[in-house]
This record gives structure tokens, sequence and C-alpha cells, in this order.
């Protein structure tokens, strides 16, 4: 949109403005960033939960220990909603797309006008099609009323199962152990983390769960879930073993907030489909966040990210296209997760790596493996509690640095040359 | 309530009260005050909160952490007086706190 559109000069209440569907992180970010870069106009930012927006990484670590407070949970506090002006209506969802007339529905009846619509809607936890899954005790993490629920079962004493052995499994397996609960990791792969990391970090991280206590059961298959009176009790096992539990923590992944794009005829399959200035396949409307599919410029391919720097970054690219401003620079994908007193950092997407070359000791607890592709460029950078090699990698990445294995595995030869 | 003045790359200056045990990081953030991205929300992991303190502040702001000191080591416009403003505690001693904020964080 050129300077001069809807929005940009008048602070007029009468346009209808920016209407953004989903009020989580990318939501959130996106309505600071239109008034940061200048957007004057109407902006109304919609969202199912009651709450107005927050952070949810600390809900599988600080949270669940009971170590945060709702303050710091959100992104920012209620008076910065008033001051810039940006209406709020909570606790209700968009139902419906009007292309045609540039309106949504919403479940309470209204219907509001726009003149670009921002989908925010993120993802929701992928559901354990299995007998048994509805009972209660089965539960997932996603929003602060699930993750409420679950740190009403992690007392001391109590087991919980855990099926998926991903990030958010596995950060609440460590949470479960702070709180003295048990913690029980059923991962149907042969490794943890099977799908996000390299073995050596998987490796690393199963060990590490193990020494704290945990139990984790590979190459396991789930057959269901069984218990008493609709209560969970236990998992069952294809293989016949029965684990008892208290609760059972689904954490298998999470599908793609999508139908609202679906349904009025949006590109999307596996994420609504943007470019690089977040823009969907009408030019009114935008999409950013988890519910994306999305280009990696790095990389050359298209795909979903899930992480609070890649809703940040499509929050800024949708907002900067609106305002007439120049497209902010593409970013490395980065992620990071907390278990125990283990600080994850992962930089850039291991697509093809030919080569994983560590640096430093898994055994100090201090190590990153750097992820090459056939021609030394590095792809990406699994760093714990090595915050450096984290930082030169994402350098690396950036730059598609080609580095010699030899130099990125010997610990004496410092990265920042390399890197800057 | 101690109050902070943070000065954008092109000079404008923004002074906000701050309570006390908030991070500047965060105030800057609640107040809408552009040149400090926070990407990861606080937690020392991402190195876009980076701020220049004040000369005359710096040894009240104390030193930064390991974590800290090896993220800002790597910041492309790092200068001696930077700090990760997501670990700056607001308390009554910094009242009158100025930090600068470098032309970009990413
Ligand atoms: C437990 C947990 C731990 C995590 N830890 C990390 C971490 O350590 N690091 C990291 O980078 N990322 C982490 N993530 C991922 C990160 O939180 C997400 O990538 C991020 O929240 C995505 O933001 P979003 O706005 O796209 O989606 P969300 O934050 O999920 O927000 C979407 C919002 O839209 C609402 N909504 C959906 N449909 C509608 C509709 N039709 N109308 C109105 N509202 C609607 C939803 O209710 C929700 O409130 C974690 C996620 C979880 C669940």
């Amino acid at each position: 949109m050129s300077q001069d559109g809807p929005g940009r000069n008048q602070a007029g209440q009468d346009q209808a403005g920016i209407v953004i569907a989903g009020a989580g992180h990318a939501g959130g970010s996106v309505v600071a960033f239109l008034r940061q870069y200048g957007w004057k106009g109407r902006i109304t930012l919609v969202g199912e939960e009651p709450l107005l927006p927050y952070q949810r990484p600390p809900l599988s670590k600080a949270w669940l220990k009971r170590e945060a407070t709702a303050d710091n949970l959100a992104l920012r506090p209620a008076r910065f909603y008033e001051q810039q002006r940006i209406e709020t209506r909570l606790g209700t969802r968009v139902t419906a797309i009007d292309r045609a007339a540039r309106e949504v529905h919403l479940a309470d009846g209204g219907t509001l006008p726009y003149d670009r619509l921002v989908l925010a809607t993120g993802a929701s936890p992928r559901r354990l099609g299995l007998p048994g899954a509805e009972m209660s005790g089965v539960l997932a993490l996603r929003s602060a009323a699930d993750a409420d629920a679950l740190a009403a079962v992690l007392e001391p004493g109590r087991r919980l199962a855990i099926i998926g052995g991903g990030y958010i499994g596995l950060e609440v397996a460590a949470s479960a152990r702070a709180l003295g609960a048990e913690a029980v990791v059923i991962e149907r792969e042969a490794r943890v983390l099977a799908r996000v990391a390299g073995t050596d970090l998987s490796a690393m991280i199963e060990a590490r769960h193990r020494a704290e206590g945990v139990e984790v059961l590979l190459d396991a298959a789930v057959e269901g879930i069984e218990g008493e009176a609709g209560a969970a009790q236990a998992v069952r096992l294809r293989d016949g073993r029965r684990i008892a539990c208290d609760a059972v923590l689904v954490g298998i992944g999470a599908m793609p907030n999508e139908a609202l794009a679906v349904e009025c005829g949006l590109e999307a399959g596996g994420g609504i489909t943007v470019d690089l200035a977040a823009r969907t396949s009408d030019p009114l409307i935008y999409a950013i966040g988890d519910c994306t599919r999305r280009p990696l410029p790095l990389y050359g391919r298209e795909a979903r990210l899930e992480s609070v720097p890649n809703a940040i970054e499509q929050a800024k690219q949708a907002a900067a296209d609106i305002c007439g401003r120049p497209p902010p620079v593409p970013e490395v994908p980065w992620f990071w997760s907390d278990q125990y007193d283990l600080r994850l950092q992962i930089a850039g997407l291991a697509f093809d790596p030919a080569e994983a070359v560590l640096r430093g000791s898994p055994e100090d607890g201090s190590f990153a493996v750097f992820h090459l592709a056939a021609d030394h460029r590095v792809l990406a950078v699994e760093a714990v509690n090595a915050p450096a090699d984290f930082m030169a990698g994402r350098i690396l990445v950036a730059k598609a640095r080609q580095v010699a294995p030899g130099l990125l595995h010997d610990s004496a030869v410092p990265l920042k040359e390399l890197a800057i | 309530m101690p109050q902070v003045t943070y000065i954008e790359h092109d000079g404008t200056e923004h002074r906000i009260a701050l309570e006390a045990g908030k991070s500047v990081m965060q105030g800057a953030v609640d107040n809408a005050i552009p040149g400090i991205d926070a990407d990861c929300g606080g937690e020392c992991a991402c190195a876009t909160c980076h701020v220049y303190v004040d000369e005359a502040w710096l040894a009240q702001c104390g030193t930064p952490g390991e974590q800290e000191a090896s993220m800002l080591s790597f910041a492309a416009t790092a200068a001696p007086n930077s700090r990760l403003s997501c670990q700056i505690t607001m308390s009554p001693a910094l009242d009158g706190l100025i930090v600068r904020m470098p032309e970009a964080q990413h």
C-alpha cells in the first residue's frame, strides 16, 4: 500500500481499518508494529481466548513451575492497548471471512468491516486419535488455561505420562521433575526430538532426562488410554505394556488453524500460503505466525515454522507492507528451549545436511553441533549452554558461509573471526 | 517511580517511569518505544534488546553475566558500554538512567 493509503495519515475512526483475527504472539506483535510504523487508523484485535496477548514459552517452563506471574506472561500491559488506541474483542472468535463484502463474522453475532485483514490464528495441538483420548486427565498444552490444568496434576508423588518426545513434552518433563512429580516420556521414534534435532543433540538431551529420573521409552507405539469412570489411569502400548499414570500429556505436534482461510478460498495447505511480505493470495489479507506456510529464502523452500521469532518476523513483514515500508531483511529462523539448567539455542534449519560437526564436549554440558551441506555451507547450529557458538552460527548461516569442518570442531579457533 | 530515558538512534528521547523490578527492556516494550525488539521476551536468548548504557550509569548497572557477555560479543555494533536491556533490572538506585539504542537490532 502507498504512503497515503487509508489510515496512514488520518486518525479517523469512521473507516474500517485493520482487523486482526487471533490475539496471540503474532497478533499481539503486529498491532504494536503497525503503530510503531505509523498506522494511525483503526485497529481491532479479535481473540478467542479471554486474555490479552501473552507469551506461550513460559507455559511449559517458568509458568508451569509457578515461577512466573500473569504480569510476566502478558506481552504488554492492558494500558498499552488503550494508549495505542487498539480495540480488543476478546473471548470471541472470527467464524467466517466475507472477502467480497470485506468483513468478518464473529461468534458473538457481530460483523467487523476491514480495509486489511491479518490472520494470526496460530496452531492447535494435534489430537491423539486413539481409544480413550477423550477421557478426563488427557491434557494438551497450548494455552494458559491448559497450563493451569496441567500444573494442577504436577505434584510430588504424581506420575505424568507424556506422549511425544518433542520440545513441549521434554520441557514439561523437566518442569514436572522440578515440581517433584514423576514423568514418563513415550516416543514413537527411535530418539527424542527426532523431527527437529540432530542425533547428537537428541542423545545428549535423552541422557540428561534419564539422569534426572525421567523414564524415556523409545520406539514405543501407543495403542490407547485406559482408565476408570472416564478418568485416564494408564497408557497402553502396542507391545502390551501398560504405563500407569495420574494424567497424560499429549505433545505430538500442532496443526495450523487455517480453516478460516480455506473456507474463503485463500491458498493454503499445511499452513496459509504467504510471501515474504506475509501476503496471502488475497492482496487485502495477510497471515502471520504459526498458521502460515512461508518462504525460506536462505534455503530456497517453504515451511511452516512454529516459533516466537518467526511470529515476530512475520508481524514485522505484514506491518511494513501495510504501512508502505520496505520489507525487513529476512532473518535466520531460530528457536530456544530450556530444560533443567540446559539452554538450547538453535539457528537455521538442517535441510539435507551432509555432515554434523561437534564443537565442545557434551560431557561438560556445553557444546554445539554445526550442520553443514556437502559444500561445507553452514545450514544450522544447535547450541547447548554455548551462547557464543549460537551467535556465531546464526551469523554463519545468515551469510551462507562455507567453513572447513576442522575449524568448527577446534574449540581453540575463535568463531568470531570466521563469522564477522 | 524511578525514571529511565531511552534515546533512539536518531536522537528521539523517551522518558518513562519504570517500576522497580521490571527490566529496562520491558519498559521500552510496554511503552511502545521503538528500537528494542526483544524477540525472546527477556530470556537473554536473542540479543535483540541491545542498548548502550550512558557512561555515568555503567557502574550502577553492574556487569553482564557470562551468557549476556557471550551474546553481546557477537552483536555487530557492540561497544564497551553495551548491555542487553532485558538483563538490567530497574531499582531506585537507577533512577535517572539513560540508555541509547543502536541503529538496528538485527
Ligand atoms: C508450551 C509452549 C512452549 C513454547 N516454547 C517456545 C519457545 O521456547 N521458543 C519459541 O520460540 N517458541 C515456543 N513456542 C511456540 C510459540 O509460542 C508459538 O510459535 C507462538 O505463540 C506463535 O504465535 P501465533 O500468534 O502464531 O499463535 P498463538 O500464540 O497460538 O496465537 C493464536 C491465537 O489466535 C486465537 N484464535 C485462533 N483462531 C481464532 C479465530 N478464528 N478467531 C479469533 N481468535 C482465534 C487462538 O485462541 C490464540 O489465542 C511454544 C509454544 C507452546 C505451546
